[in-house]
């Protein structure tokens, strides 16, 4: 009888410890960047460019850039990712095809960053001609999140139950119909938290945007879309690693890295909160 | 087959109609011999069994209003559970025709004897042996032994009318002081053909239980 | 106008290489209740939904044969499977209300069928929500979520969502099996009350049930049509043996 309680307690105890470690890690890094990073972080830091050969100022077109190339890869993502999943879920067939595209598109959420890096800066800086840009940027982003969009919204939609779709159906609704009023409304909630958290992901990415727009200093403002631009991320890295006295603004970059991080987990409550709400209003 | 109580308790329904039908069975054999016997003893033990089987008949009704209330039979099984209640009737009545028979005993038996009887005896077997056939065939759920029942009511009536002529003309018109002994027989006679109606009706629901057709109150084409 | 509502023809159904379906032969009456019986996977829930076409959504799927809607093969290439389903309504066997409100689930039907009319769908959610006998219960609540209803009122209010598009026919693929036993009375004596306007097809496990409430019952086992007939004939003295052993529960 004590042998199975032993037995069981040192498997929860085990277990528990594996939570304790990960949640330590996320404590301690997380209090590093805070305590090393908020001394820095000023109204003057958040809304004023860099001067002083990046000593001195703020991140003011890092955040802008950071904004604008995720808003061009959900342009491109969201869509796209939605019309596939959907696509794929009510109308494909189950043949050898869909089960090919499908295992295609798990295996392309796994190639690695920089590689979609060097496919944007091929295809759409050379090939496209569009050059170095935050356009450019934003596409290879986008094509780097589209796999997690669409897995995520083919979850959604193969959560709403057949029966929403045979009872709109036996009332005589074409396909279309049933897809647009009993299934889509019920899917988009969790279509947009997985989408959602592809961008926080998205945004913040260094390897796609090294060689396809970001820039280390620009002293304006992205004016097109064929512009270069800065950004959170690659500011970080040039910080860290790049810059010619990396003592002096270590800080700079721990604020930068706080700024990110603020940034991705508020991306990932708006999300969890977006799918709350309308989850409730689903309800009524 | 899938095994079920409800097997059972149509198993046990069965034998109470079995039973019922051993000893109807029994009290006409026994009331026939107390008549041929003159022997007042035996009538009076016909007279007595009749009580079980009044018994019997209300077990076996009590038995059936259950099953169908809570069984809810359908198809063949309900058939059963009707045509037992049925049987169960006519049996009881056949029982009671015998116990009418002991009575006529016990009136006789005191008397001297009007006539040597050679045709109601005759009329008597035909009859305990209609009564077999028609009880066998629900036993055996066998459909032509309960046609053949219902053919030989004719020649039962037959033999009835014969024995009636005999004892009204040969008897009863020529000398009055038979009239007495003469009615009794004559009321034999009249029980054993009724006998022989119950039996008739007995074959006519085995029909229905085993092959669905009615053939009651229609002729049977064959 | 002809007594036979729905005239089916030798046929056959395969979901890819397995025969669900034998040569079925049926006629089905109108304005009669139809009780289809017989064991699990013997090929009911097929033979209903092949009535509405339902069955088109299943990849793999092919059929042979006929069947016919007064007097229209349902299969014919002019035949839009929309029109079909609107004159046939279905309710499944798990109540399945949509995450709407009372009002919405009974009003979907006419709003995809085109209908905008507020006052006429008003009205027509009126009628439905009466016929199936829950307006009572409801009128005061309208708005409210589907999913505040009970069980048996869910079911109910799925019947009003059929009724609502005005269907000739209706199927039923055991509407009350997860009922309790009130409930399931309700919706039997409903069934019975719809029968004068509807023709009605009704799968059920229970076979007490279907003698209850079906004029004509057929038994269906291994994708076959045993037999069919007045539902007094089949329960009293069925032609088969096997109808026989089935309905007395002998069979297994």
């Amino acid at each position: 009888m004590n042998k199975k309680y032993v037995e069981q307690n040192i498997g929860f105890g085990a277990l528990g410890l594996c939570v304790v470690v990960v949640a330590l890690t996320l404590v301690v890094i997380l209090w590093d960047i805070i305590s090393k990073g908020s001394g820095v972080i000023s109204w003057a830091f958040l809304t004023r460019p860099p001067s002083n050969g990046m000593t001195e100022g703020g991140i003011f077109p890092a955040i802008v850039g950071t904004f604008l190339v995720t808003l061009i890869t959900a342009v491109l993502a969201v869509p796209l990712g939605m019309g596939c999943a959907i696509y794929l879920n009510e109308y494909a067939h189950d043949n050898r095809m869909t089960r090919l595209i499908r295992m295609s598109i798990r295996n392309l959420s796994g190639v690695p960053s920089i590689v979609y890096g060097l496919f944007g800066v091929v295809l759409f800086v050379q090939l496209m001609r569009i050059g170095t840009c935050v356009l450019a940027a934003g596409l290879t982003l986008g094509l780097m999140t589209l796999p997690w969009t669409i897995t995520a919204s083919e979850e959604a939609l193969k959560n709403v139950p057949q029966s929403f779709r045979d009872g709109a159906l036996a009332l005589g609704a074409t396909k279309w119909q049933t897809i647009r009023t009993n299934v889509l409304p019920y899917a988009v909630p969790g279509m947009l938290t997985g989408t959602i958290l592809g961008l926080a992901r998205a945004a913040g990415e260094t390897a796609p945007i090294l060689f396809t727009g970001a820039a280390f200093f620009l002293p304006f403002l992205p004016r097109s879309l064929f512009d270069q631009f800065m950004a959170l991320p690659y500011h970080l890295y040039i910080m860290a690693t790049q810059h010619h006295d990396i003592q002096a603004v270590r800080p700079i970059a721990y604020g930068t890295a706080l700024v990110l991080i603020v940034l991705v987990f508020s991306m990932n409550l708006f999300a969890v909160i977006i799918r709350y709400r309308l989850r409730r209003l689903r309800r009524e | 087959m899938v095994e079920r109580h409800f097997d059972d308790e149509l198993a046990k329904l069965n034998t109470h109609i079995v039973k019922m039908a051993a000893l109807t069975e029994e009290a006409i054999y026994r009331s026939i011999e107390a008549l041929k016997n003159r022997d007042k003893d035996l009538a009076k033990d016909v007279i007595e069994a009749d009580k079980k089987i009044d018994e019997l008949e209300n077990m076996v009704d009590d038995a059936a209003v259950r099953l169908l209330a809570i069984r809810q039979p359908v198809a063949d099984e309900l058939r059963f559970v009707t045509t037992a209640v049925k049987i169960n009737t006519d049996l009881e009545r056949i029982a009671d025709l015998a116990v009418n028979i002991s009575q006529r005993v016990l009136t006789l038996a005191d008397e001297p004897l009007l006539k040597p009887l050679i045709d109601i005896p005759k009329l008597s077997e035909a009859a305990r042996e209609m009564v077999k056939k028609a009880i066998d065939s629900f036993i055996n759920r066998n459909e032509d032994l309960a046609k053949e029942v219902i053919f030989t009511d004719p020649e039962i009536n037959r033999l009835k009318n014969a024995i009636q002529d005999e004892l009204v003309n040969d008897y009863m018109a020529k000398d009055l002081k038979t009239v007495p002994r003469a009615v009794q027989l004559l009321l034999v006679a009249r029980h054993l053909e009724r006998m022989c109606d119950h039996a008739t009706n007995i074959a006519e629901d085995v029909i229905f239980m085993v092959g669905a057709h009615v053939v009651k109150h229609r002729k049977i084409e064959d | 106008m002809s007594d036979i509502k729905i005239r089916v023809r030798e046929f056959n159904f395969y979901y890819g290489q397995d025969k669900a379906l034998k040569d079925v032969n049926i006629d089905i009456h109108r304005n009669r209740v139809l009780g289809i019986i017989g064991p699990s996977g013997c090929g009911k829930s097929t033979f209903l939904r092949s009535l509405n076409r339902m069955n088109d959504v299943i990849l793999g799927s092919r059929y042979e044969g006929l069947i016919e809607l007064d007097g229209q093969d349902i299969f014919g290439p002019k035949m839009d499977v929309v029109d079909i389903r609107r004159k046939i309504g279905m309710v499944f066997q798990k109540s399945n209300p949509f995450p709407k409100t009372i009002f919405e689930n009974v009003a979907y039907g006419l709003k995809i069928n085109g209908i905008r009319d507020k006052s006429y769908i008003t009205g027509r959610v009126e009628e439905s929500l009466k016929g199936a006998a829950l307006w009572g219960e409801v009128k005061d609540r309208l708005g409210d979520s589907a999913f505040d209803l009970s069980g048996g009122q869910q079911q109910r209010l799925c019947i009003a969502r059929a009724l609502a598009i005005k269907p000739e026919i209706l199927l039923m693929d055991e509407p009350a099996s997860a009922l309790d036993p009130t409930a399931t009375l309700k919706i039997e004596e409903l069934i019975q009350d719809l029968k004068k306007k509807y023709t009605i097809i009704i799968v059920t496990h229970n076979m007490q049930q279907a003698a209850r409430i079906s004029d004509f019952t057929a038994f269906f086992m291994l994708g076959e049509l045993i037999e069919h007939d007045e539902t007094g004939k089949i329960f009293t003295s069925p032609s088969k043996k096997i109808t026989e052993d089935y309905i007395t529960g002998r069979f297994g």
